[in-house]
């Protein structure tokens, strides 16, 4: 991968009690490529997503964003004597990083949620419109004098601009909630492409949707990394969907990676077939 | 949709609409002066504006809650603590220096050496209009520094507090109420507070009523001060709520982790309320002192906010227009309308049963549970007030037309 790696995860292990939720995970995301991240029911990947974006703060190990590090982390305190992980004296003597969300998010990495979580009293323009508030210049003093009309007239185009783009303009007034499903997904999108990132997380945007709805979306993906420069890191339970639009895949069961690769070799790894897609099949 | 929704127009309408009130609010404290023989109704003594008053400084309070609670979905008791803070702040930097050794005769006179009204009277003068500018200008300083010196107290004990997450918070700040509340009783603090005795002797809404010479009152302003500044805080906050800012804060009470995966930072976000909020509280302890004319600790007891939190209830959690109507209904409800239930009352020579002192409080709390059950949302719910609903509602009370459709949401 001669590319520019936008996120790398280094040995990055969350251990909550006992139980080690992601082990020593480590990745590389390059830049403008679409990577996915799979596994079956509770391995472990909503938990990588958390440790990137701020949510959860890692056991131990490190998360470059952009070549800086942005999270960093080892065990202290009491985790020291239960660490059960691995590369326990790696980042021993460099400085515990551990941004909130909203740092995450300024520094460009947006983020859609497994369990949609759009802003329920708001119009589908207020959900995105919103979103822009991170990157407006302005203050408290000048937004309750209306000094800063030119920055919010900024805002509501551009909002409006991003609703017509996504198809999402002529339910702008309505209630975000009110929406149907598929579109309350791509509103999450779409609020998340309002925070300007460089590296979208998608969280299971397939979620519950028909077939034909997804493979609407798999062009979806693709169109707005192209449009927005973005790169993308996905994690997902179609593997159709995977397996068409990924250009990298990794495999991770009970926090661990099990298999990495393009989608053609994954698909014929004996392991990830016996833990994941075996699983699938017999349901 | 692509303009904000207060544009010039609406601004203007807005301005026009807090001037015609005030004028209104003139005119009818000043109309028996004009018009004799009105009924006892308007006349300057009557509840009647005793309920005004108390209505808008009690609405500029429930509007501050509202903007936490409501808005940003913080669950904080702390109210009463701020207004005492604002109602302290203000009288102590506007009690006359003539009248300080007589309000603190316990302590030997004040520890503050200092006056507003004397500071401003020193550059106006004190008789004419020189006088009245003086007032003026003291009144507002003193309002201003009750809010500031309430908002720094938000801001200290923001720190440790906005961490906790809903009753917890409300825990947190129902005891700092209880504290700052002690801590203004205590014997030491006598120079400055006049330990549990109340501070008196400042300038209330009486002082500006215009008198001639003859000390006689010529124009009545008493009931037109609290309104103007309650109106221009709740114009305020409505722009604050109405801004990008005010987006942020309903976005973190819908959702908390999304709006910080958004980039919104919940401290700071969270931060700004309740110091903004914590403000308006303290201005309007200050407007509160001015109402009772004095500043006393132990008026401003847990029971105080719960008043508060009950009125935002009542109107509306998330709606300022909700807030400032029930705040008038429930005033006039627990002062004025009510009050011939604690009268006892012959009809001929029969006693009519249970009429006696206190059961106009038995009464009230019904009619509260009343309204409680039968609007659960408060009397606005989440709406504000708006041309379109009250053209709904009236087109609601003539039988055979459709409600319009902004009514028709409501139920």
């Amino acid at each position: 991968m001669g590319e520019q790696t936008v996120l790398r995860m280094e040995n990055v292990t969350m251990q909550f009690g006992g139980v080690v939720a992601v082990n020593d995970l480590s990745l590389e995301i390059p830049q403008g490529k679409i990577v996915a991240l799979i596994g079956p029911n509770g391995a472990g990947k909503t938990t990588a997503f958390n440790c990137i974006t701020g949510v959860y703060q890692p056991t131990n190990g490190r998360v470059e964003f952009m070549g800086k590090t942005m999270v960093c982390s080892h065990p202290t305190g009491k985790m020291k004597k239960s660490y059960l992980g691995s590369d326990r004296d790696k980042f021993q003597r460099e400085p515990i990083m551990a941004p909130t969300p909203d740092h995450v998010a300024k520094l460009g990495i947006a983020r859609t949620f497994q369990n949609i979580r759009l802003w329920k009293s708001m119009t589908v323009f207020e959900n995105v419109l919103v979103a822009k508030h991170m990157r407006a210049k302005q203050n408290v003093f000048s937004a309750v004098t209306r000094l800063n009309a030119g920055e919010e007239e900024r805002m509501r185009r551009e909002t409006m601009e991003l609703l017509e783009e996504q198809g999402l303009d002529q339910y702008a007034d309505e209630i975000a909630t009110s929406l149907p499903y598929g579109l309350q997904r791509r509103l999450e999108i779409a609020r998340a492409l309002a925070t300007e990132p460089k590296l979208l997380l998608l969280d299971e945007p397939a979620a519950g949707m028909n077939p034909q709805e997804t493979q609407a979306l798999a062009e979806y993906i693709r169109q707005i990394r192209d449009k927005h420069d973005l790169t993308v890191f996905l994690i997902e339970h179609h593997m159709d969907l995977v397996m068409k639009i990924s250009d990298y895949i990794y495999v991770i069961d009970f926090g661990s990676e099990i298999a990495r690769g393009v989608p053609k070799n994954v698909q014929k790894n004996k392991r990830v077939i016996e833990a994941y897609l075996g699983v699938t099949e017999n349901e | 949709m692509l303009q904000q929704k207060t544009n010039r127009k609406g601004a203007a309408g807005a301005v026009l609409g807090i001037l015609a009130l005030l004028l209104g609010v003139v005119l009818l404290e000043n109309l028996s002066a004009l018009i004799p023989g009105l009924p006892g109704v308007l006349q300057p003594t009557s509840q009647l504006f005793t309920v005004l008053k108390k209505g808008a400084v009690y609405a500029l309070v429930v509007v501050s809650m509202n903007l936490l609670n409501g808005f940003t979905g913080l669950f904080s008791l702390g109210q009463a603590g701020f207004m005492l803070l604002g109602a302290y702040t203000y009288a102590i930097f506007t009690v006359p220096m003539d009248a300080k050794d007589q309000v603190y005769y316990l302590y030997g006179g004040s520890a503050v050496k200092f006056s507003l009204v004397d500071l401003f009277e020193g550059i106006f003068g004190t008789s004419g209009a020189g006088g009245g500018i003086a007032l003026i200008f003291a009144v507002l300083t003193g309002l201003v520094l009750a809010g500031l010196v309430a908002a720094l107290f938000a801001a200290l004990i923001g720190l440790p507090v906005l961490r906790l997450k809903s009753d917890y918070l409300a825990i947190a700040t129902l005891g700092f109420a209880e504290i700052i509340r002690a801590i203004f009783q205590w014997q030491t603090l006598g120079p400055i507070t006049n330990g549990a005795n109340m501070i008196k002797g400042f300038p209330t809404f009486a002082d500006f009523n215009i008198k001639n010479s003859s000390g006689q009152v010529v124009l009545r302003l008493s009931t037109m001060v609290p309104f103007l500044v309650a109106a221009v805080c709740i114009a305020l906050v409505v722009l604050l709520i109405r801004s990008s800012y005010g987006r942020a804060f309903k976005a973190i009470r819908d959702d908390e982790v999304a709006a910080e995966a958004m980039g919104i930072s919940l401290f700071k976000h969270k931060m700004l309320s309740f110091v903004i909020s914590s403000f308006f509280a303290g201005v309007g302890g200050g407007l509160f002192a001015m109402y009772v004319a004095n500043a006393q600790a132990m008026v401003f007891t847990s029971t105080m906010t719960y008043e508060i939190m009950l009125i935002m209830v009542i109107g509306g959690i998330g709606s300022i227009s909700g807030s400032v109507i029930g705040t008038f209904l429930y005033v006039a409800c627990s002062e004025w309308w009510l009050r011939f239930l604690d009268a006892e009352t012959y009809i001929g020579s029969f006693k009519v049963p249970l009429l006696r002192s206190g059961f106009r409080m038995v009464v009230f709390s019904v009619v509260i549970m009343i309204v409680v059950l039968f609007f659960s949302k408060g009397i606005m719910g989440e709406k504000e007030l708006s041309w379109a609903m009250v053209r709904g509602f009236f087109q609601k009370l003539r039988p055979g037309k459709k409600a319009a459709p902004a009514e028709k949401k409501e139920d």
